[in-house]
């Protein structure tokens, strides 16, 4: 845990009324994969903008590589930014269509002044080589390529300028499954070639098995389930991580499906924020909330059940 | 089932559509029939006229599209009926289910509204009586029946609602055939598993034959009896979806199925399929698949036609046998 | 709804009151004294002095308004100078001409626009679509006066089918009053009718492209009730925006059109009593054309609610 290259406790989101994301926590270690799963509207995407601190955080420590992003000022926040890239769902909108795919790639750099101009056109070459692009694309537009292609092209710039950790946020969920498999691929490669760590966030269980070590399971804008990825797949410990692991397509149904809908982020039940769908539900779960516990090391539960 | 007379049967569809001014084809040769109360599934990727073919068979083409092949519902040849005619037919003979549950409601007609309206003309109900199995279909679905939902409008319904609004919707005129135009993609998991356990559960009940559509093998292998994957508007294989998953003689099959990652196998690398899906206008001469298959020869460049492997059917020259994937 | 029709209420206020407001400060700021040109050249000042008191023009500014806000408030809008009649009793026949026009107007734009779009919206890209576009298009650059001529010209002289000029109030015969106000009608109701149909028109392509559509037609439903009952009721409601700035144009288009046909409306009032520095008559003639604005915007908001339920429930 000490050489842990992010490392997140109480971190907490609000618009208004709605709670986005609650005390949320976790670690990741350096080179490793860490995954977030959950349904539409848990969280997700907003935990990945505050580890980045896209968003301001409500309450919350974000420490990456030992320093405390949430109190930096801009200007070392902005150079810090350099250890830490984003890739987007949507390879259409996430591209500024107006720029050549060479003037893309090259931003980040010129940003954080890395290299002069021939340097940086020397690295794009290379980064281009590195995500499986030709050469000829660097004086094209983003318009002209696949969805495959351009998630390529939003990858070399989140190499660019060597960084750390990568915040993936649903890269392959807007790709075809044969060409989610070649970016899925090229992202195994890269990080194993550099040594990067990934925060890969998906709403596809099968891809966050084959991608993460370590994952978290959102429901809410909370935690409810933390751990190793080969223990939560093999004995989910939290009900809904149970439910959840159950919908997904390939895997024998054992119970049935979780009765009822999601509830809204702005209209929280008092207790566990699952219990009005909870096949398990009782008294306790109504009046309070379960705090995270250890189960196993590294291994963390939210749920009254899980105490014994 | 194959000795039961088909509720549908599909002949040599193609479809075309005009773009930038000329007709390129979207769907072809597609052939397919329906027994009573089987489920078949249309699997592929994006783009690859899965959509359009469920579009065809209802007689709801985009406009200027051009459809030729035989249809046949229930023996009744639909190609030849008048416009008219044919949607009368269609509408009380296939339920239709779209992808979009947030677009496929009208947003300012109440629920109640749009179920009666086809109830009135299909079946001439009365309107308190098309009411009352209005308020039926929703509680057979598992809507709630304290919510008085036949007053409500989209807007105010989860996703997961609207869509078994609609399923109440598609067999409110008990159709024997129902098409699912991916149903539950727009769903997050667990509603998906909901939905899909509607739909399976109401196909015991009422014995409907169903056409479901999916870009997902592993997710119709759960309860499909047979599956026709697509490929650039060709169908390129059929055969049970277990067979087509545990040991596919198309390739391309293969190579769909290779892409899914699977439990155990972690950190290994996937096998995706080489380059890309070719666009529409410059599909390929012979073989669609041919540039990015791996046992493509000189043969490939003239078009295989369906032929019997094992126990399904495939368009390859140089079909898979007996490799287990 | 009803608390959104308070809503809606509580948001006509301003509408109202900046227009009075600014005719107020106007009247009173603009050079001339109005005293001096009712009594006209004769009067001595001693004579002008007692009428400017009576009128209250004496009094500061600010008292001035108070007592002014109060009237308008207690709709005691004062006596003319010009036709020594309350302006409460003269404004209705006024107003009754210039609403008779913009309403037929109105009802013109809306009706044909609409069925016109439709139409051409289900005939997209067929000879009716584009003689239908086409013809839009020339109506759109038409301007009215130049409209209300060549109507003039054509059905009032050459044809002799409505008169020139003059009005004939309802009360004389309806058929009568409605030959009268025929022509103004047209010229104004054209231009409109012909931006309606071109609303319509690319608000139904839209509509008939949505999902829902299909949803309708797959049912089964005939094709005249999926267009009747499925794509107008949506295809409606950004045309219910052009429509609203259609009224609030054809009111004010009828105040200028009243001018070419020389009718007696609230337009010719308004002007005749600009020039006359008619106080009383021009506020209430300017109240009353808020007034009428505001209530259009009012059974705009209603009409929006009543099409979209997502705006009905907020
Ligand atoms: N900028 C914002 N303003 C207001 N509410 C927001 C904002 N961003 C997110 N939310 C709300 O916060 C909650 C969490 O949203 P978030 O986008 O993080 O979910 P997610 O898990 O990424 O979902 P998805 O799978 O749909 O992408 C949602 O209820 C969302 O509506
Ligand atoms: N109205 C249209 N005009 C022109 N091309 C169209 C139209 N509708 C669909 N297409 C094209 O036809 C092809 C087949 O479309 P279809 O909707 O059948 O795909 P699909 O297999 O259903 O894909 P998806 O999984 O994305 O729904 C696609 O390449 C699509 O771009
Ligand atoms: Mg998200
Ligand atoms: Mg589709």
């Amino acid at each position: 845990m000490t050489d842990a290259l992010l490392d997140v406790a109480g971190l907490s989101k609000s618009f208004h009324q709605v709670h986005a994301v609650r005390d949320v926590g976790f670690t990741i270690g350096r080179g490793e994969t860490f995954g977030i799963v959950g349904e539409s509207g848990s969280g997700k995407s907003t935990t990945a903008r505050l580890v980045l601190r896209l968003v301001e955080p409500t309450r919350g420590v974000i420490r990456f590589r030992g320093q405390d992003l949430a109190t930096l000022s801009k200007e070392a926040l902005r150079r810090e930014r350099r250890h830490m890239q984003m890739i987007f769902q949507d390879p259409f909108g996430s591209l500024n269509g107006r720029m050549t795919i060479e003037q893309l790639i090259a931003e980040p750099m010129e940003v954080h002044h890395i290299g002069d101009s021939v340097e940086r056109r020397r690295r794009v070459g290379q980064l281009l080589a590195e995500v499986g692009l030709p050469e000829a694309a660097r004086h094209r537009f983003p318009h002209e390529f696949s969805g495959g292609q351009r998630q390529r092209i939003a990858i070399a710039r989140a190499l660019a300028t060597e960084p750390q950790l990568i915040v993936a946020d649903e890269p392959v969920s807007a790709l075809d499954v044969s060409v989610q498999a070649q970016v899925l691929n090229l992202l195994l490669d890269l990080q194993q070639r550099h040594g990067l760590a990934l925060l890969f966030i998906s709403h596809d269980l099968r891809v966050v098995e084959f991608m993460c070590d370590r994952i978290a399971v959102m429901y809410l804008g909370t935690v409810v389930e933390e751990g190793p990825k080969a223990e939560i797949y093999a004995e989910p410990r939290h009900p809904y991580t149970r439910a959840l692991l159950e919908s997904a397509p390939g895997r024998a149904r054992k119970g049935a499906p979780l009765k009822g809908d999601i509830p809204s982020a702005a209209n929280l039940p008092t207790g566990c924020v699952f219990q009005s769908r909870c096949p398990r539900a009782f008294d306790r779960c109504t009046h309070e909330a379960p705090q995270p516990r250890a189960v196993a090391p590294s291994h963390r539960v939210a749920c009254h059940l899980a105490e014994e | 089932m194959t000795d039961q007379a088909p509720i549908l049967e599909v002949r040599d569809l193609s479809v075309s559509l005009p773009i930038s001014g000329r007709m390129v084809p979207v769907v072809t040769d597609l052939s397919m029939s329906i027994s009573p109360g089987e489920a078949v599934a249309l699997v592929g990727e994006s783009g690859c006229g899965k959509s359009m073919t469920a579009r065809a068979i209802i007689g709801l083409p985009p406009p200027g599209a051009v459809v030729s092949g035989s249809i046949r519902l229930e023996g009744r040849e639909l190609t030849t009926l008048s416009p008219r005619e044919r949607r009368r037919v269609g509408g009380r003979g296939i339920g239709f289910i779209f992808q979009e549950p947030m677009t496929s409601l009208h947003p300012t007609l109440s629920i109640g509204q749009q179920m009666t309206d086809a109830l009135r003309y299909n079946l001439n109900l009365p309107t308190r009586v098309a009411r009352d199995r209005a308020r039926e279909l929703l509680a057979r679905v598992g809507l709630p029946k304290e919510r008085d939902l036949l007053n409500a409008y989209v807007h105010e319904l989860s996703g997961g609602m609207r869509q078994r609004v609609m399923i109440a919707m598609a067999i409110s005129c008990n159709p024997k055939l129902v098409i699912a135009d991916e149903p539950t993609t727009a769903l997050d998991v667990t509603i998906q598993a909901q939905v899909l356990e509607l739909l399976i559960a109401m196909r015991a009940e009422i014995g409907l034959a169903m056409l479901y559509i999916s870009h997902d093998l592993e997710v119709v292998a759960e309860f499909c009896d047979r599956a026709i994957v697509m490929y650039a508007g060709d169908q390129v294989e059929a055969g049970t979806p277990v067979e087509c998953l545990k040991m596919p003689h198309h390739p391309y099959t293969r190579g769909l199925v290779d892409a899914i990652p699977h439990a155990g196998e972690a950190r290994a690398r996937l096998s995706p399929i080489p380059g890309q899906v070719p666009s529409l206008g410059s599909w390929p001469r012979g073989c669609r698949f041919q540039p990015r298959c791996p046992r493509q020869d000189d043969r490939c460049a003239t078009r295989p036609e369906l032929a019997t492997v094992v126990r399904s059917e495939v368009r390859c020259w140089h079909p898979l046998v007996g490799e287990v994937s | 709804m009803l608390r959104f029709l308070g809503q809606r209420l509580l948001l006509m206020i301003p509408t109202v009151v900046v227009p009075l407001v600014l005719v107020f400060l106007l009247l009173r700021l603009a050079p001339g004294d109005p005293a001096a040109q009712i009594l006209g050249d004769q009067a001595s000042p001693s004579e002008i002095a007692a009428l400017r008191s009576e009128m209250g023009l004496d009094l500061p500014l600010p008292v001035q308004f108070v007592l002014w806000a109060k009237n308008i408030v207690t709709l005691k809008l004062g006596t003319s100078f010009f036709f020594k009649q309350p302006v409460i009793d003269l404004l209705p026949q006024y107003a009754l001409v210039t609403l008779q026009i913009a309403l037929a107007a109105l009802f013109l734009a809306v009706a044909l626009g609409s069925i016109l779009g439709v139409v051409a919206a289900i005939n997209k890209d067929g000879v009716l679509d584009r003689g239908l576009v086409g013809v839009a298009v020339l109506g759109i650059s038409l301007p009215e006066f130049w409209l209300a001529l060549l109507l003039i010209f054509l059905f009032a002289v050459t044809l002799r089918w409505f008169p020139v000029s003059g009005y004939v109030p309802p009360a004389d015969g309806l058929l009568a009053s409605a030959a009268t106000i025929a022509l103004p009608a047209l010229a104004l109701g054209i231009r409109q009718s012909a931006l309606i149909t071109r609303m319509m028109r690319s608000s139904m392509l839209d509509v008939l492209g949505e999902p829902y559509i299909v949803t309708a037609r797959a049912q089964g439903l005939p094709e005249a009730m999926v267009i009747g009952r499925y794509a107008v009721r949506t295809a409606a409601i950004p045309v219910v925006t052009v429509a609203g700035l259609s009224a609030s144009y054809l009111l004010s288009g009828a105040v200028s059109i009243e001018l070419i046909f020389s009718l007696p409306g609230l337009g010719k009032l308004l002007i005749d009593a600009v020039a006359r520095r008619d106080y009383p008559v021009v506020e209430g003639a300017v109240l009353l054309i808020a007034l009428m604005l505001a209530a259009l915007n009012l059974i705009i908001d209603v009409v929006y609610a009543l099409l979209d339920p997502r705006v009905r429930m907020g």
